[in-house]
């Protein structure tokens, strides 16, 4: 297996006015080509910082980034971004958008016909070749998801980087899209770095989930290995005894380990305080 | 036999229900059409029994009889110069014809007619300077505005400039506009008039600022991802903006446009009766000096044509607008 993607302690500070504010410390990761690595952690954790950072939109302050033997020092189409809001521009259609990073990515190389043929295979891959000269604004969220991955995979990236791709979709339409990502996969064999919040879905998903501590400082926790045999049915799965270990493994991970205390209010502020101590109590 | 009745009966039905859609949709403009119809008689009726009880020096204020009246002559007046300014151009024609065939060496000369401007001559030229003004401003602000929205350190040293002259009444600037012009444009064959000019100058200073403010707003607030996008994809500058800044602010580019569209009408009229430049404003002074028995009438209908213009170009702006603008399921008032 060789390794294409090398983050390399970084580390990360936000200036702000009351100095800087640490959200990233040492944090390591090391991808092998067609691997499919899933982040997962308690929102706020500097999961899509990790992720901007790779794709070149945030500059690490300590530690960098190597790409297939190259430092990552600004963003680029060899490692395309799907968004969490899809980010289509809305005054183009489906195949306008995944034209518009076609043509800036391959321009000459590709002539007329090939670059049609290129955006529509690219297009019939998620599915959307029957609505692909309708406008952002004439097609539903998973449709939009899907024409942002269109996108993404017809730029040929070495790496694909999906920030919460599904977060925004409801739970049907999200296993929909699951199920195409999968389908994908076993067809292109992309190296993949997918931001999660969905336990299920890094488990159905990955080949490894990363677990992020919380910040501030957060790092690297845990990372699972996940053996499962491709490809993946979500039914087979549900009842497969090494899945649901799995899953109670990252479960664990995020609501023992770095359980997340959430501020509520000023109001309450004693009483978060006194549930921290009971906290602290408790981990001694 | 399927393949036959089938087209034949589509069409049909299609027929039957474009029909029903026009129907309904007649409904609603014939109700709109009604509401409007009776708020416009209403404000007739105020109108006239007002004029009936107010005395002026120059007679009673007009009511929307006279006023009616004075169109019907405005109009007369304006046909009967025409038929002068053809008279007259015949006539120089003869003569020059005579004087050819007197002396084959003899170079004819051509002047213009010089009656006065009509009623709507003045509408006309009032219209031109509007559109020159409007035209060079968005020239100037909706680059300079690009350039404002992206740039952050620009927009900190231009921001003060801008909060500063944009409560200024182009009015204020007209004393300046008119010597600046007078000791700079200084042609023996001007292309266009002083007066034009200066009414021009005063249209763009005025339209400047919102079409300014508003296109470095548009600009400034795209969606942080779309930037991102350009970002990742590596766009040129120039394509970033061509491709992503100018289609993501259209709107606003637009709402400014409309905005200073409606100011510029409005200051113009204002500009022309200060100073005594051509256009609809010095009709207004003019007849307003002239104090006649029928200036008042002629004013009012002066101040109806400048409103039904103003309307027009709100209307024509905002059709501009909706034609040019990707966000079709925003409202558009």
């Amino acid at each position: 297996m060789s390794i294409i993607l090398d983050i390399d302690h970084v580390d990360m500070e936000f200036p702000t006015p009351k100095g800087p504010f640490t959200a990233l410390k040492d944090v390591s990761l090391k991808i092998a080509k067609g691997e499919f690595i899933s982040l997962i952690g308690h929102s706020g954790c500097g999961k899509s910082t990790v992720l901007n950072i790779v794709a070149g939109l945030h500059q690490a302050t300590k530690g960098g980034v190597v790409l297939n033997g190259k430092e990552v020092s600004e963003p680029g189409p060899e490692r395309a971004v799907v968004f969490q809001n899809h980010s289509l521009l809305p005054w183009l259609t489906a195949y306008e958008n995944v034209e518009l990073a076609v043509k800036q990515v391959f321009g000459k190389k590709k002539n007329k016909q090939e670059t049609k043929d290129w955006i529509e295979y690219n297009l019939e891959l998620v599915h959307m070749d029957h609505a692909m000269h309708k406008r952002p604004d004439e097609i539903s969220g998973g449709m939009k998801q899907r024409v942002g991955i269109a996108r993404a995979l017809a730029m040929q990236p070495d790496i694909l980087l999906m920030d919460e791709p599904f977060g925004a979709l409801d739970a049907l339409t999200r296993a929909h899209m699951q199920d195409s990502l999968m389908e994908i996969q076993n067809e292109l064999n992309n190296t993949v770095i997918m931001i999660t919040h969905d336990v299920d879905e890094a488990v159905l998903l990955s080949d490894r989930i990363v677990m992020m501590t919380n910040g501030p400082s957060a790092t690297v926790g845990e990372i699972l290995d996940v053996k499962l045999e491709r490809p993946r049915s979500r039914l087979e799965l549900a009842d497969n005894p090494e899945y649901n270990h799995l899953r109670s493994e990252v479960l664990k991970f995020l609501y023992e380990k770095q359980r997340k205390v959430e501020n509520i209010g000023s109001q309450k502020k004693n009483k978060k305080e006194s549930i921290q101590r009971q906290e602290k109590t408790a981990a001694a | 036999m399927s393949t036959i009745t089938t087209p034949s009966e589509t069409p049909h039905s299609q027929f039957s229900e474009k029909l029903k859609n026009l129907f309904e949709g007649s409904g609603e403009w014939l109700k709109t059409g009604i509401i409007s119809l009776t708020g416009i008689l209403v404000f007739l009726l105020i109108w006239s029994v007002a004029a009936n009880n107010i005395n002026t020096s120059l007679g009673a204020f007009p009511g929307p009889q006279s006023v009616a009246g004075q169109f019907q002559s405005l109009y007369n007046e304006h046909t009967a110069e025409r038929v002068k300014e053809i008279a007259f151009y015949e006539r120089q024609d003869v003569r020059n014809a005579k004087r050819m065939a007197a002396d084959p060496t003899y170079q004819p000369k051509v002047r213009k007619y010089t009656g006065k401007e009509t009623f709507i001559d003045q509408i006309g030229t009032s219209l031109i300077t509007v559109a020159s003004g409007f035209i060079l401003a968005a020239l100037i602000a909706i680059p300079l505005g690009i350039a404002v929205g992206l740039n952050k350190t620009l927009n900190t040293a231009i921001n003060p400039i801008i909060q500063t002259f944009k409560p200024v009444s182009p009015l204020a600037w007209l004393p300046l506009v008119t010597m600046v012009v007078s000791a700079l444009y200084t042609t023996d064959d001007p292309m266009f008039a002083k007066s034009f000019v200066n009414s021009l100058i005063t249209v763009t200073l005025c339209c400047l600022w919102p079409m300014l403010i508003n296109t470095s707003v548009g600009v400034a607030s795209i969606e942080k991802d779309l930037v991102n996008v350009s970002k990742v994809l590596r766009l040129s500058a120039l394509t970033h903006v061509r491709k992503i800044v100018l289609p993501a602010s259209v709107p606003m580019i637009f709402t400014g446009m409309r905005l200073s569209l409606s100011i510029a009408w409005m200051v113009l009229i204002a500009a022309e009766m200060l100073a005594q430049n051509p256009g609809l404003g010095k009709f207004v002074w003019d007849e307003f000096q002239n104090g006649s028995s029928e200036s008042l009438s002629r004013i009012m209908a002066a101040v109806l044509v400048i409103g039904f213009i103003g309307f027009l170009l709100d209307r024509g702006m905002l059709q501009l607008q909706r034609f040019v603008s990707w966000d079709k399921s925003s409202e558009v008032r």
